[in-house]
């Protein structure tokens, strides 16, 4: 039934292809992704492609606190161990800390925060009275004390604990947002036609919360990576794995400060940091994805080689756009 | 009928299209229309005919990517004693100024074009203090005679919207549209919403106003049977043109173009002798790829191979009592009935 027009030049020609492809996002979320497509790379790759032990000590003397050489492109420790082996072998550790810590919280604030939102009475009550209680939990002292008596210090159990600590976030926004999201009218027709709560709940309800549960993953992720490296820097960690944290926690032991070793930690301190970047980027692009208002023309628009914003007046462009209705050109 | 006065808002020739990547929608195309102190004209048509891009384009309220392509807006008010302003030349700093204080819109839905959080006395003191120069106690004193204007007791003043029923919503837009004296009022659907008595007093009262305080009202409706009765002169549009132009009576008793005479075939009148009502099958044509000639053709009843081929101007209709009765189609005539009986008003009631 649309006929296309016959579009003039490359250009445009270009641009209809890539709207009707790929969802467009915006040079920031590209950007954010890319950044975290490397660093999930790095962290797959890493282990293998890492040219030392990371855990390989040598007390030669050259090799001992060396600065960023072609033998140790990163330098070497205090205890002569290669900077970057122990980056590439603690990327792995530290991201999948955080990937499996933002995983089972989003799970966790999904479910309760639907669940409350949705059902609402008693077990709204309940529900919300628990992620209350977890979001006053003063997060880090608890933290340090329950990392710190726990039977075995390792990777699993700071997960479980961080996920256990980093949901009720998640929880009450999702929460306030089935709320509002139950009272429209959408909701009320699919329940009269027959829905079934659940696929309210999956197939009416979760896909305009999409937006939402990406942002809490990613900035659990982000809450994960930053505390877990804290914990590992004040030694709370498993010292048999190598993680970023633990880079930090045997560059502050061996005072790399004081001797000028910045090789020793700055790789693992920016590399925490262009992490961070990166998720916060991506958390934009998620955002673009799950509203479709905020794609398109909610932003500038660039009309005739220029940018236009939303409050702007309707811009004029007369040239070479006005033609005579008796001569319209896509009507041969 | 009517004194050759200069006109307060006159639109010639505009062009809006909506920028998409797949090529331009043409929204509205070289539209000609004007509006005389204190007249109320009537901008009737489908869904998606371009009435609220032609009006809302005239006043460049339209967001990007929508694009005026061509045309002149010239404005002309009782205050800028004579000199006319092109609103498509004025930069935004100029055009806040026009805004409101000379053009003022109601727009579609109250509900949403109040502020939910705001009490009405705030949201009308807004307009007020934006544009005029009054003590805390005078602007107070003149949003308290707004709400007399549209007959809202005063106590509702520190009332918010939700407090409000729909007329009463609707009735202080109205007022906020009239808070600075506006000398153009654009009416958007602003009754669609609402029941029909409600509908009736409102229009009552807009009518009434307009005789007090002497604005024009550009008054945008899909339901042509409102504007027999509401409106001096009723443009008709199809798919972004204009197809007829004319005083209400003419467009009652005479109209020239098929389109019209679908349109006032597709209601029932209360008066006169019963009649199959004809409606118009099909839908409007996709802006982004108009057919040659006059776009009403795939749905009208008196197409014929010269149809394709006319010019889309507007033209006096030969033998129309009104003299400013103007259509698009050079074929039919006032009283004609199409071939196939479609689209034709098969009784006037006189």
């Amino acid at each position: 039934m649309t006929v296309a027009l016959p579009v003039r030049g490359a250009r445009a020609r270009g641009a209809t292809r890539r709207a009707a492809g790929a969802r467009r996002l915006s040079t920031k979320a590209r950007i954010g992704a890319l950044i975290c497509a490397l660093f999930v790379v790095a962290a797959i790759v890493g282990p293998m492609v890492a040219p030392y032990d990371p855990s390989a000590q040598s007390f030669a003397p050259v090799d001992i606190l060396h600065a960023p050489s072609m033998a140790h492109l990163l330098g070497t420790t205090a205890r002569g161990e290669d900077v970057l082996s122990q980056v590439l072998v603690g990327l792995r550790a530290t991201l999948v800390l955080g990937l499996l810590t933002g995983l089972i919280a989003t799970v966790l604030a999904v479910v309760v925060g639907i669940s409350a939102g949705f059902l609402g009475g008693f077990w709204d009550e309940l529900l919300s009275l628990l992620s209350n209680v977890f979001l006053v939990l003063p997060a880090l002292p608890l933290l340090v004390v329950l990392i710190g008596y726990l039977p075995q210090r390792g990777q699993t159990s700071t997960i479980l604990v961080l996920s256990l600590l980093g949901w009720p976030w998640g929880a009450r926004v999702i929460r306030a947002q089935t709320l509002t999201l139950r009272g429209r009218d959408f909701v009320a027709a699919s329940r009269e036609t027959g829905e079934r709560t659940w696929r309210v709940i999956f197939f009416e309800i979760l896909p305009n919360e999409v937006s939402l549960i990406a942002a809490s993953f990613v900035s659990t992720v982000l809450y994960a990576i930053g505390t877990s490296v804290a914990l590992a820097f004040i030694g709370l960690t498993n010292f048999s794995q190598w993680s970023l944290g633990l880079i930090l926690y045997w560059a502050q032991n061996g005072n790399a400060l004081q001797l000028n070793a910045w090789w020793w930690f700055a790789p693992a301190g920016l590399c925490v940091a262009l992490l961070g970047t990166g998720l916060v980027l991506l958390n934009f692009g998620i955002d673009e994805i799950g509203n479709p208002r905020l794609r398109e023309a909610a932003g500038r628009v660039r009309i005739e080689g220029r940018a236009w914003r939303p409050a702007d007046p309707t811009p004029v462009v007369r040239s070479g756009s006005t033609r005579s209705p008796a001569a319209r050109p896509e009507a041969r | 009928m009517t004194v050759p006065v200069e006109p307060v808002l006159e639109i010639s020739e505009l062009s809006v299209a909506y920028r998409g990547a797949a090529g331009d929608v043409r929204a509205v195309e070289r539209v000609s229309l004007s509006l005389r102190p204190g007249e109320v004209v009537g901008l009737a048509g489908e869904s998606g005919s371009g009435k609220s891009t032609l009006a809302y384009g005239a006043c460049r309220l339209l967001r990007p990517p929508a694009v005026i392509t061509g045309g002149s807006v010239t404005y002309r008010g009782r205050r800028l004693a004579g000199r006319s302003v092109e609103v498509l030349e004025r930069t935004p700093p100029e055009l806040r100024e026009l805004r409101w204080r000379e053009i003022a819109i109601v727009f579609q839905s109250a509900m949403n074009a109040l502020n939910p959080v705001l009490r009405v006395r705030d949201q009308l003191l807004d307009v007020v203090e934006a544009h005029l120069s009054l003590t805390k106690l005078d602007a107070r004193e003149r949003v308290a005679s707004l709400l007399d204007l549209v007959a809202i007791p005063r106590d509702r003043l520190r009332s918010y919207p939700h407090e409000l029923s729909g007329g009463m919503r609707q009735r202080v837009m109205i007022a906020m549209a009239l808070a600075v004296d506006p000398e153009v009022v654009i009416m958007d659907e602003p009754t669609t919403a609402l029941d029909v008595v409600v509908q009736r007093e409102i229009l009552g009262q807009i009518v009434e106003l307009k005789q007090r305080l002497g604005f024009a009202v550009l008054f945008i409706t899909h339901d042509l049977s409102l504007l027999l009765e509401l409106a001096d002169r009723i443009a008709v549009m199809y798919a972004g043109q204009l197809v007829e132009v004319a005083s209400a009576h003419a467009v009652h008793h005479g109209p020239a173009h098929p389109y019209t005479k679908g349109l006032l075939n597709s209601f029932p009148s209360l008066r006169g002798p019963r009649r199959e009502l004809a409606g118009i099958p099909g839908s409007p044509p996709d802006l982004r790829s108009l057919p040659a000639g006059c776009p009403f053709v795939p749905r009208c009843g008196f197409a014929t191979d010269e149809c394709t081929k006319v010019d889309m101007v507007l033209r006096a209709v030969p033998g129309a009592r009104d003299p400013g009765h103007v259509s698009a189609c050079p074929f039919v005539a006032p009283g004609a009935q199409a071939p196939d009986g479609k689209g034709t008003v098969s009784e006037v009631a006189s």
